[in-house]
């Protein structure tokens, strides 16, 4: 054993530091034992990158109509075929990786906050304010998602930007279930009691000690979602009320490839098995992170 | 599909009411819940377009036409009574005209919707025959190469478009294989040979007793019902399978075995036996389920049901058809959800 390993597995850690470190250490050593887990995070690590550095790896541009090269099979040249504008597929599915993170990480960014606060509320005041909170929550949650994201694009207008809006609406009802769940086995703990007795704000005991201790499970339940997240985001463009063109979204472009699925299939394929490696990347994870972060919620085991 | 998620709800909402009975409770949970559906389509159709009356007399309209729709639609009046009045239309079934069929919404749907029952339905009897089996299976073999090829099987629930299953569907087995019939719900040729009499169209053919229809009808019904239950199939096995796994757990089961029961005895009788009362429950938020991603499903099969209904619709900003399937479809989906909740408390004793 090398000093550091020891260090990190030390049985009395003398600073507080050290006791970080070393769960941190833990909290990897189990992640990185599940092979699942750890494709999972290539998987969307790899979405990163792509969608950072798109322009490097694309071998053509994502918006480039060659009508001489149209709906080719694939071959060295167009590793995965062009389509019906002689567009080179894997190139427009690299620049689509850029609009799926940016969904992704748009409906993360508004819906588990709102969620999060809501849940956090409900749970801390307890009360008429717990009731009301959580019967609209309720309201939300039996409803069915895909429909009202249908209905607000209606509304809203077709459009990448209104898309994210109407699934982030759809999305928080569940985090303000997890956050209120949390809120509660730690409500009435000393911990809290003493804070309050030191003179603390709601708002400061709310935003300091109740929400970060949602942030795992939170984190958790969002990567989780993530999957069903893009599926909504690839029907709404695959019914063309999402991205619009010529933005390589992967639903649009199945959309598109729905016309040739006899002949070019690859057209309309190629996409699809992005968004099924995506999503199957964002599962493994979540189901990896929910075993090393929250060992109490597994299910099924 | 987004709305099952893995996590079983960890935490049970608190009641806002309490004292009524089952039913009672039942009862008034779901009215507020409508109340709640009825509220957000209200949103939906009266304040987010920016001017309600020119979305329906069109912007070159004189001003007394304006004047006058404005006041036939009840817009001078307070938010609270044009809600009144809202749910009140709702509730009488006046949903309005649709612009792009010409027809009243409410004919529309009764019209549209016995093909996405038929197609729904469908697709849970083949999810729940086979879902089941294979949960348990899973659970009885846990660990082995069976169980990690449901685990995978489910997993693909979570992470395949249904419309891309559905388009793939066709290319492999309509156009390659030739094993179904394409996309619609009957060959041209046999269309209106059946009188219409529950809308149902396999149900129609058996009922006029022909048989050459009724398999027609059939053939076109198979695929798009067995892709939409192949997801309600990934959860409901994985849904089974932790359930098993929690009663072979028991000691019950090791005192059965214990005794020589037969392991097919345990598994069936003692292990599955206790586990039908929350399988109830799963399979109804699954058919809740079903019945929204059909929706993709139906455009592109060109199955003429509430979901073409619905995406023509959007497309053609027909906004009283829109809400008028979203409501539909929203309703639909609450009674399920209550009912296999409700139901759930009647049958299971240690929940009451």
């Amino acid at each position: 054993m090398t000093p550091l390993k020891l260090w990190l597995t030390a049985d009395a850690p003398t600073s507080r530091w050290q006791a970080q470190a070393a769960q941190a250490y833990a909290i990897w050593r189990s992640f990185a034992r599940n092979p699942l887990a750890v494709l999972g995070a290539l998987i969307v690590g790899t979405l990163i990158v792509v969608a950072i550095f798109a322009p490097v790896l694309a071998p053509y541009t994502p918006v480039g109509q060659n009508l001489s090269m149209r709906l080719m099979p694939p071959s060295a040249e167009h590793w995965l075929g062009t389509d019906e504008l002689g567009r080179d597929i894997l190139s427009r599915i690299l620049y689509g990786a850029r609009i799926t993170l940016l969904i992704v990480v748009m409906v993360a960014v508004i819906s588990a906050p709102i969620g999060l606060i809501i849940g956090a509320v409900a749970g801390y005041f307890g009360g008429w304010t717990d009731r009301v909170l959580m019967a609209i929550t309720d309201v939300f949650l039996s409803l069915p998602k895909l429909i009202m994201a249908l209905a607000f694009v209606a509304a809203l207008g077709a459009g990448l930007q209104n898309a994210i809006i109407a699934i982030a609406i759809t999305a928080w009802p569940a985090y303000a279930r997890i956050a209120r769940a949390e809120t509660l086995t730690f409500r009435n703990s000393e911990f809290i009691a003493a804070v309050q007795l030191q003179g603390a704000s709601h708002l400061r005991v709310i935003g300091v000690h109740v929400l970060p201790l949602c942030m795992s499970s939170t984190i958790i339940r969002v990567t989780l979602d993530m999957a069903g997240i893009i599926l909504t985001a690839a029907g709404l463009g695959f019914l063309g009320l999402g991205a619009q063109p010529p933005l390589p979204e992967w639903g649009a472009m199945i959309s598109r490839g729905r016309s040739f699925i006899l002949d070019q299939w690859w057209v309309a394929t190629m996409p699809g098995f992005a968004i099924i490696i995506v999503s199957l990347g964002f599962c493994f994870l979540g189901d990896g992170l929910r075993d090393v972060l929250d060992p109490r919620q597994r299910d099924g085991r | 599909m987004s709305a099952l998620s893995p996590f079983p709800d960890s935490e049970r909402a608190p009641r806002l009411v309490s004292g009524l009975g089952t039913v009672g409770r039942f009862v008034l949970v779901t009215a507020m819940t409508f109340l709640g559906l009825l509220t957000i389509t209200f949103f939906i159709g009266r304040i987010v377009p920016i001017d309600p009356v020119v979305a329906v007399v069109g912007d070159r309209a004189s001003q007394e036409v304006y004047d006058a729709t404005f006041r036939q639609m009840g817009l001078d009046k307070p938010l609270i009574t044009q809600f009144a009045l809202y749910v009140r239309d709702v509730l009488t079934g006046n949903f309005g005209m649709s612009l792009s069929t010409g027809r009243p919404v409410v004919e529309d749907l009764v019209r549209f919707f016995p093909a996405t029952f038929e197609m729904a339905t469908f697709g849970i009897v083949i999810g729940v025959v086979l879902g089941v089996p294979m949960g348990v299976i899973a659970a009885a073999k846990a660990g082995s190469w069976i169980d990690q090829l449901i685990r995978v099987l489910g997993l693909l629930g979570y992470a395949v478009p249904a419309f891309w299953m559905g388009l793939v569907g066709l290319a492999v087995f309509y156009a390659g294989l030739g094993w179904v019939a394409g996309p619609g719900r009957l060959d041209i040729f046999y269309d209106g040979l059946v009188p219409t009499v529950t809308g149902i169209l396999t149900l129609d053919a058996l009922l006029a007793g022909d048989m050459q229809i009724f398999l027609n009808a059939l053939s076109h019904l198979i695929l798009p019902s067995s892709i939409l239950g192949f997801f309600s199939l990934a959860y409901i096995a994985r849904m089974t399978r932790s359930f098993m796994l929690d009663q072979l757990d028991q000691e019950f089961v090791t005192t059965a075995r214990v005794k020589g029961v037969s392991e097919r005895a345990v598994i069936w009788k003692h292990a599955f036996y206790p586990i039908r009362v929350q399988l109830v429950t799963v399979i109804g938020l699954s058919y809740a389920v079903l019945l929204e991603g059909s929706v993709m499903i139906e455009i592109v099969f060109s199955w003429p049901g509430i979901g073409n209904y619905l995406t023509t619709a959007l497309l053609t900003a027909d906004m009283n058809a829109v809400l008028g399937a979203t409501i539909l479809i929203g309703t639909v989906f609450i009674v399920i959800n209550r009912t296999s909740d409700v139901l759930y408390r009647i049958l299971d004793p240690r929940s009451r």
